[in-house]
């Protein structure tokens, strides 16, 4: 017989051994810390500033306004692209979303390093909670992107939409893998940080937002198939199929096509690339994150 | 026949620290190519084959001198760190009294901050909102509850870290040189609200060097050396032992 705690009525749980996390899936468990978090980050980030959260509309504003002006009007890529400056928008903000999270999940490690140093909590949750924060920011981007859309003429199909959603997601999916996989490298090596930093410069060019996907294709010859298994190209493809297209009129979609098999080939591919991805950096994740509190 | 529950086991626990020598991958590879690994870490061991139960309801003093493994075994139980070999195991929630206000963040008010920190040491929303105002009038903030943390004095911000702490109520508390917060009447407040938490049938571990102190707090000691456990009795003994021990170092 078992003896009772003093408590009486109340249920023994079970001995179980500390520290051992369940992994992504302890973090949703755990919903209202991230919650707030995630708050947490939102508050802190424009801490003492004027202009507060309307920074995420001016950041990408400005940026937006550079490359229009460098490469729609100097370069003259909106005579051969039509709603050039939609073309690039769209492209941009899903970039830039890709960014925040790869940027901020790499270093959330390293950056709470006196909480994980201290108490035990699912390491995962600083790369989630930047996932997140990052998704709010992205928000209030789309929203100005659809303003722009709906002036020209934008009448998306539901399959569109649809298809916007899954890009966003293969490309949350895709941030918070390589986020999890470097961030975890970080704790062990610095170099990480100007991995990514390089990966970030580079994810802007590697992938349509900036220029057409024909372009590449003329560039490339049989390799395109290469530039076609980024999973970011193909998700700024989707975008533009979604966002883009149905801005334009029939003239000027004959004038420029639709990636061959986007929907049906290249959509699932990188879907599948970006889940692989997030698998192996979890797994590498949880192997290399027994070790964090000693090792930061 | 088991009279009380088994709340921490530790069996055969080993921990030992790799001092590493570089951060830069560069760095790293040079050596390897080199055949120079050795340069790049060294080995100790900070816990060798500790094994320890402690029962629900006791209160155990973990003594010894600095380096001794203490905080290390501590941090085990935490589920910070994970042993090199051996099992940690525990019975219920553990919140520690480790280093508090870890979870502080500067820029947020107090009150945001008890409701960060709390769902760091494992609260529930509910939980938070039920303790909300003894959290408050324990650590004597008042209206300074909606103040960003950085303006506090140092008084200020210990007493309201300790007081989310003490109100997380888990099965198991560890304390680590927690005993030192504060004026005088908020020590004696805090030393009270303990042993409170003792009386209430609590398990607590703590980590002190303030021994006569942790000899009014706890009824059982146990005394670490290198790593080892070299004594495990009532705390009276133990600690005139470790008084013997370091009388007879210096």
């Amino acid at each position: 017989m078992t003896a009772t705690p003093s408590g009486g009525g109340t249920v023994v749980s079970p001995l179980s051994t500390p520290g051992e996390g369940g992994g992504l899936r302890d973090v949703f468990r755990d919903w209202f810390l991230l919650k707030l978090l995630v708050r947490k980050e939102i508050k802190v980030r424009y801490r003492g500033s004027v202009l507060g959260l309307l920074w995420s509309y001016v950041k990408p504003l400005m940026q937006f306004l550079v490359y229009f002006v460098a490469l729609g009007i100097f370069l003259n890529l909106q005579g051969s692209t039509p709603n050039y400056a939609i073309y690039l928008f769209s492209g941009i903000i899903l970039v830039n979303f890709f960014v925040e999270v790869l940027g901020n999940s790499t270093r959330s490690i390293v950056d709470n390093r006196d909480l994980i140093r201290k108490i035990y909590l699912p390491r995962e949750l600083f790369p989630v909670s930047t996932l997140l924060v990052s998704a709010i920011h992205f928000l209030p981007q789309t929203l100005v992107l659809i303003g722009a859309c709906l002036m020209a003429g934008w009448a998306p199909s539901i399959l569109q939409l649809a298809a916007v959603v899954l890009a966003f997601i293969i490309v949350g999916v895709l941030a918070t893998g390589l986020g999890l996989l470097f961030g975890a490298a970080n704790v062990y090596f610095r170099d990480s940080e100007n991995i990514v930093d390089m990966i970030l410069m580079i994810v802007t060019w590697a992938s349509p937002v900036l220029y057409t996907w024909t372009m590449v294709e003329q560039a490339l010859g049989p390799y395109f198939f290469l530039y076609q298994l980024n999973p970011m190209t193909v998700a700024v493809e989707i975008f533009h199929w979604g966002f883009w297209y149905p801005t334009l009129n029939a003239d000027q979609i004959a004038a420029a096509p639709v990636m061959n098999g986007l929907a049906s080939v290249w959509a699932p591919v990188a879907l599948g690339i970006s889940l692989v991805i997030l698998f192996v950096g979890q797994l590498v994740f949880r192997k290399l994150s027994v070790r964090f509190a000693q090792e930061l | 026949m088991q009279e009380k529950m088994l709340a921490i086991t530790c069996r055969d626990v080993r921990k030992k620290f790799v001092l590493r020598h570089t951060r830069s991958l560069k760095e790293a590879l040079v050596w390897f190519v080199r055949g120079r690994k050795g340069d790049m870490y060294k080995v100790f061991d900070a816990l060798r084959d500790v094994s320890l139960d402690v029962h629900q309801g006791e209160t155990v003093a973990l003594l010894g001198l600095n380096g001794s493994g203490k905080s290390t075994l501590l941090k085990l139980i935490s589920g910070v760190l994970q042993p090199d070999a051996g099992t940690v195991r525990t019975r219920g929630r553990v919140a520690g009294l480790i280093e508090v206000g870890a979870g502080f963040h500067h820029d947020l008010s107090g009150r945001d901050n008890v409701y960060l920190n709390g769902a760091i040491l494992g609260m529930s929303e509910k939980q938070i909102n039920e303790m909300f105002d003894s959290i408050v009038e324990f650590a004597e903030i008042g209206e300074f509850i909606d103040t960003e943390v950085k303006f506090y004095s140092s008084g200020m911000y210990l007493r309201l870290a300790f007081s989310i702490a003490v109100h997380t109520d888990p099965e198991i508390f560890l304390i680590d040189e927690i005993l030192a917060v504060g004026d005088e009447p908020f020590q004696r407040k805090c030393i009270a609200k303990i042993k409170e938490l003792a009386e209430a049938g609590k398990t607590l571990f703590v980590v002190s060097h303030d021994l006569d102190l942790v000899s009014t707090v706890c009824e059982r000691g146990v005394l670490l050396e290198h790593g080892n456990v070299v004594l495990d009795g009532p705390v009276d003994e133990v600690v005139s032992e470790l008084r013997r021990r370091s009388a007879a170092a210096t």
